[in-house]
C-alpha cells in the first residue's frame, strides 16, 4: 500500500494550518506502515474538527455522534475482528461529551485505538472551554478565565490499567506516526492523546509555545514505560517540559481473548439462516 | 369461572416466592392443565410484600382474575393485605403457631408449614417445597407428579437436598389431604393441554426469538422490567455463539447496537422507559445512518423512576416520537407471548430490510406473566437477509452506501466484504456518506429515509386482530399486553362486544382500523396509562372518536374482573 491508496476525494474543510493536517498526515503514514489495506480499516468518529478526518481518507467511515465515537467503534471491532478500528476524536467528544464512554472502554480493553486531537479548546463551536483547556484561560464563555483543574486523561489512563498510554504532537508527523502504528499493533485498548494547536481559537498552546517544551522521553534510554509510576509522573508533567511517546505500555489479555471471540469465526461471518433453538426451547417444557 | 382456580403465594421478598411459584406452574403444566401466571412485587431485595399468582384452568386462559381461591401466605403481614382479597370461596392457608395468631376464621386453613419444614429439611428454607405439596393435596393432584417437579427443579443440587425437599413436600402434601376437607378446588374435567407446551413469560419468548433471528450482539443497562431478557441472552451465549456486554448506560448500549449492526451483525437492546429515553438520541443515529437496530422497550409507569417493577402502558406516544428529527420506524407491540416471539423475529427482518430501527414495545405484565404455549411454529420464524451477501460482495466497485432508489432503501453492503469503502454518516450526506450542506440534496435523503421507507413500512403492517367485529355493537380497542384480558372479558361480556387488538402501532394501521370501526358507535380503548394515548391516536390517524377509554394507571395490570366491572361501569 501506498500513501495514494488512502487518498480521499472528499474536500477538507479545516482551517489552514490547523494541527489536524499532521494528524491526518500521521495517520496515513501508519496505516501505509502497517500495510494495511483500506477496505479492512474502519475509522470511527463523533462530532467535532477531528471527527472530521475519517472523510478525508480512504478507509471505511463511521461518523456517529458528539462523544459516542467509542461505543460503535468498539462494538463494530467485537463484531468482525479483522477490522482495524480506530478512533479520531476531539478533547470535547472524547473528554467532555463521551466521558464516561472512555473510562469504560479502558476497562473493557477492546482492541482499537483511540487517537485525540486534543488542542484544548472548542472549535467547531467557536472557542469554548474544553475539559483540557489550562486554568485561567480566557474565553468569550469563560470570561474571568477557566476556573475549573484541567482534566489529565493521561494520568487517568494509567490508573485506569490502559496498556498503551501515548501523548503526540501534530507538528511532528513522523513520531506521531509510529506512536499510532505502535498503538495500533499494541493488543487492546490504545489511548494516544494529540497536541494540537488550534490556530483559530487558542491563543496560548500555539506551534511556538509547544515548540520550546516539547520532548521525546522514549530518547532517554533510563526511561522504562512499563514502569507503572515513572509513568504516572512523566504523564503528570505539564508546565516548562511536556513529555511526548509512549508513556505506558503493559501487555495484558485483551476483551477478545477474555471473551472467548478469538477462538470462534468472527460475528459478522455466522451463519444465521436457520439457527436451531430446539435445545434451548426444551428448557420450556 | 368454573373448572378453574386463582392461586396466590405471598410473602416477604426473599422468602422463595417465585420458587414455589415457577414449581406450581410447572406442576400444573405436567398435569395437563392451562395456567396463566404474574407477579407482582416491589422494587427491594428483602422484605416489604410481594405475591406470585397462578390462574389455573382446563380451558386455555388469556389473563389474570383479581380473587385468589387460594391464597399461601408465608409470614404474618400477608394476612391482613390478601385476606379481603379472597374469592367467596376462597381460602387462606397460614401458619398460625408460627405468626402467633389464634384467630379464628371459616377462612383459614392453618398448615404447620414452618414446623414441616425445620423438622424435615432442618431449616426454614422448605417451607418453600411443603407449601408446594400442601397445594397439591388441596387441590387433589396426584404426588408422583409432584415428585417429579421437584426432582426437576432441583436437578443440579446434591442426593440430599433433592431428597429433603421430596420429603417436605410430601409432609405437605399429606397435611393437607388428611386435613383439608373440602373436594371444591379439585379440578374436574380431562387434562386437555397438551404436554409439550412451553411456559414461558414475554422477555423469555422475546430473547428466543432473537436467537432464532440470528441476534449475534446484545448491549443493554440493567433495567426493570427487561433484565430477564439479558439474563436469557447470556444464558444462551455460549450455546449461539452471541456477544452480550453490560453497558455502562444505555447511550453506551444503543451505540454499541448501531455499530456491530453496521459492522453487518444483528443486534439488538432492551430497556424500559427511563433507559430508553437515554437511547433516543442514538435512535435518532439508526434513523440518519440507516443501520438496523432492534430495541425493546418493557415499559414501566414514569415519569422518572417512577414504580421500577409494576406496569403501565404510557409510552405509546413516546415511542413513536422519540428522536429527533424525522425518520422511518416500525413499532411492534405483542399482546402475548406468541407474538412476541413472532414479531421480535420479524422485527429483526423488517430492521434490515428498510435499514431503520425497529421498536418493540411491551410492559412488565408480559415482560413477567408466564403462560403455557403450543410450540412454535420455526417456520413461520424465518430470517429473511437483506444484505450483499459475501459471495456477491467481491464484485462490488464504486459503492455508495446512500445511493437513491425508488423504495428510498439502498443496497447495504458489509465492511471488508466489498472491495470498496463505505462511508456512514451522522451528519446530512450525500450518496457516498460524506457531509454536505446542499439544499437539494437535503430534500432527497429526507425524502429517501422518511417518506419512501414509510410508505414501504406501511404495505407490511402487522393486521389488527379484531373480534365479532360483524354482530357486536360495543368495541374495545387495545395494543400491547391487554390483549389477553380483553380477549376474555369479551368472551365473558357476551355477543354484542367485539374487540381489535393492535400489534403493531407504527407505522399505524390505519385503513384497517378505519374500516373495522365503520359505523361502530361504541368505541371504547382500553390503555393502562392516563392520557387515553390510543384513543388520541386513533383519532390522529384515522379522525374517529371513540367514545371512551377504560384507563388504569395505578400501577398494576388489568385482570378479568377488574375490566368487566369498568366495562359494566362504563356502559354501552
Amino acid at each position: 500500500m501506498e500513501l495514494n491508496d488512502f487518498k480521499s476525494n472528499d474536500g477538507i474543510t479545516w482551517c489552514p494550518g490547523c494541527g489536524d493536517f499532521g494528524i491526518l498526515n500521521a495517520l496515513k503514514k501508519a496505516l501505509v506502515t502497517l500495510d494495511k489495506s483500506p477496505k479492512d480499516v474502519l475509522l470511527v468518529s463523533g462530532i467535532g474538527q477531528a471527527a472530521k478526518l475519517p472523510h478525508y481518507i480512504k478507509c471505511n467511515c463511521f461518523n456517529g455522534l458528539h462523544g459516542r465515537a467509542i461505543p460503535p467503534a468498539v462494538a463494530a471491532k467485537i463484531a468482525n475482528r479483522n477490522l482495524t478500528v480506530i478512533v479520531t476524536t476531539g478533547d470535547g467528544d472524547c473528554y467532555g461529551e463521551g466521558g464516561n464512554h472512555l473510562l469504560h472502554n479502558i476497562r473493557r480493553n477492546v482492541d482499537i485505538t483511540v487517537i485525540v486531537h486534543d488542542n484544548q479548546i472548542y472549535g467547531l463551536t467557536k472557542g469554548q472551554a474544553s475539559p483540557t483547556t489550562d486554568t485561567g484561560y480566557q474565553t468569550k464563555v469563560q470570561l474571568n478565565g477557566v476556573i475549573q483543574e484541567p482534566m489529565h486523561p493521561l494520568e487517568m489512563a494509567i490508573a485506569l490499567g490502559c496498556g498503551y498510554v501515548a501523548r503526540g504532537y501534530s507538528a511532528d508527523s513522523e513520531h506521531l506516526s509510529w506512536l499510532i502504528t505502535e498503538g495500533v499493533r499494541h493488543k487492546g485498548f490504545s489511548l494516544i492523546d494529540v497536541l494540537q494547536p488550534c490556530v483559530s481559537f487558542n491563543k496560548k498552546n500555539t506551534y511556538e509555545w509547544y515548540a520550546k517544551r516539547i520532548y521525546k522521553v522514549n530518547t532517554e534510554p533510563s526511561y522504562k514505560p512499563e514502569d507503572k509510576m515513572a509513568a504516572y509522573q512523566k504523564a503528570s508533567e505539564w508546565g516548562e517540559k511536556i513529555p511526548i511517546g509512549i508513556i505506558y505500555k503493559c501487555d495484558k489479555p485483551s476483551y477478545e481473548d477474555k471473551s472467548g471471540i478469538n477462538n470462534i469465526a468472527p460475528l459478522v461471518d455466522a451463519d444465521i439462516k436457520d439457527i436451531n433453538i430446539g435445545a434451548v426451547l426444551e428448557e420450556f417444557i | 369461572m368454573d373448572n378453574e382456580i386463582t392461586l396466590r403465594i405471598t410473602g416477604e421478598a426473599g422468602q422463595g416466592i417465585q420458587t414455589i411459584g415457577a414449581g406450581l406452574c410447572n406442576l400444573f403444566k405436567r398435569c395437563g392443565l392451562h395456567i396463566f401466571a404474574s407477579q407482582d412485587y416491589m422494587s427491594r431485595i428483602r422484605g416489604g410484600n410481594n405475591f406470585f399468582q397462578i390462574r389455573v384452568s382446563d380451558k386455555p386462559v388469556y389473563s389474570s382474575s383479581q380473587r385468589p381461591d387460594i391464597a399461601v401466605t408465608l409470614d404474618k403481614n400477608s394476612i391482613a393485605i390478601h385476606k379481603t382479597q379472597l374469592s367467596n370461596r376462597g381460602i387462606m392457608v397460614l401458619d398460625k403457631q408460627k405468626f402467633g395468631i389464634s384467630d379464628e376464621d371459616p377462612a383459614f386453613f392453618d398448615a404447620p408449614l414452618y414446623n414441616l419444614a425445620n423438622q424435615i429439611g432442618g431449616n426454614e428454607l422448605f417451607v418453600n417445597s411443603v407449601s408446594c405439596g400442601v397445594v397439591a393435596g388441596m387441590i387433589r393432584l396426584n404426588f408422583g407428579l409432584v415428585q417429579d417437579v421437584i426432582k426437576a427443579i432441583f436437578e443440579n443440587k446434591s442426593e440430599e437436598i433433592i431428597k429433603k425437599n421430596v420429603d417436605a413436600a410430601r409432609a405437605g402434601f399429606d397435611f393437607s389431604s388428611a386435613n383439608f376437607k373440602f373436594d371444591k378446588f379439585k379440578l374436574g374435567g380431562a387434562a386437555v393441554a397438551p404436554r409439550d407446551n412451553l411456559a414461558m413469560n414475554g422477555n423469555e419468548a422475546i430473547a428466543l426469538a432473537a436467537i432464532r433471528a440470528g441476534c449475534k450482539f446484545y448491549s443493554a443497562y440493567p433495567m426493570s422490567p427487561s433484565t430477564s431478557i439479558m439474563d436469557m441472552m447470556a444464558h444462551s451465549a455460549a450455546k449461539f455463539n452471541i456477544v452480550v456486554e453490560q453497558a455502562e448506560d444505555e447511550i453506551a448500549a444503543i451505540n454499541m447496537v448501531i455499530g456491530a449492526s453496521f459492522a453487518g451483525v444483528r443486534s439488538m437492546a432492551a430497556t424500559s422507559g427511563g433507559g430508553f429515553a437515554l437511547m433516543v438520541e442514538g435512535l435518532s443515529l439508526a434513523g440518519m445512518t440507516e443501520t438496523p437496530i432492534v430495541v425493546v422497550d418493557a415499559q414501566r409507569p414514569g415519569p422518572a423512576t417512577g414504580f421500577p417493577t409494576r406496569t403501565e402502558q404510557a409510552d405509546l406516544d413516546f415511542l413513536i416520537h422519540a428522536g429527533h428529527g424525522e425518520f422511518a420506524r416500525a413499532i411492534y407491540t405483542p399482546g402475548s407471548i406468541e407474538e412476541a416471539f413472532y414479531l421480535t423475529v420479524k422485527a429483526f427482518n423488517i430492521a434490515e430490510k428498510y435499514q431503520i430501527p425497529v421498536l418493540i414495545m411491551t410492559d412488565q405484565h408480559l415482560a413477567d406473566s408466564v403462560r403455557d404455549i403450543e410450540p412454535f411454529d420455526l417456520k413461520n420464524a424465518v430470517v429473511q437477509r437483506h444484505i450483499i451477501s459475501k459471495e456477491d460482495s467481491g464484485k462490488i466497485t464504486g459503492y455508495k452506501r446512500y445511493q437513491f432508489t425508488e423504495s428510498g432503501v439502498s443496497s447495504r453492503a458489509i465492511p471488508s466484504w466489498i472491495n470498496d469503502v463505505i462511508y456512514a454518516d451522522s451528519d446530512e450526506h450525500n450518496e457516498e456518506g460524506h457531509i454536505t450542506e446542499d439544499a437539494d440534496m437535503r430534500v432527497k435523503m429526507v425524502d429517501k429515509r422518511f417518506y419512501k421507507k414509510m410508505a414501504g413500512l406501511a404495505q407490511e403492517v402487522e393486521k389488527p386482530l379484531a373480534y365479532n367485529l360483524a354482530k357486536a355493537d360495543t368495541i374495545l380497542v387495545g395494543f400491547g399486553s391487554t390483549y389477553g384480558v380483553i380477549k376474555e372479558a369479551c368472551g365473558f361480556c357476551g355477543k354484542e362486544f367485539g374487540y381489535i387488538h393492535l400489534p403493531q402501532v407504527w407505522p399505524f394501521p390505519a385503513l384497517e382500523v378505519s374500516l373495522m370501526l365503520k359505523g361502530k358507535r361504541n368505541i371504547i380503548t382500553v390503555e393502562n396509562n392516563a392520557g387515553a394515548q390510543l384513543a388520541r391516536l386513533i383519532f390522529r390517524e384515522t379522525g374517529i372518536r371513540v367514545k371512551s377509554s377504560i384507563l388504569r394507571y395505578d400501577g398494576r395490570p388489568f385482570d378479568l374482573d377488574y375490566l368487566i366491572g369498568r366495562i359494566k361501569e362504563t356502559g354501552r
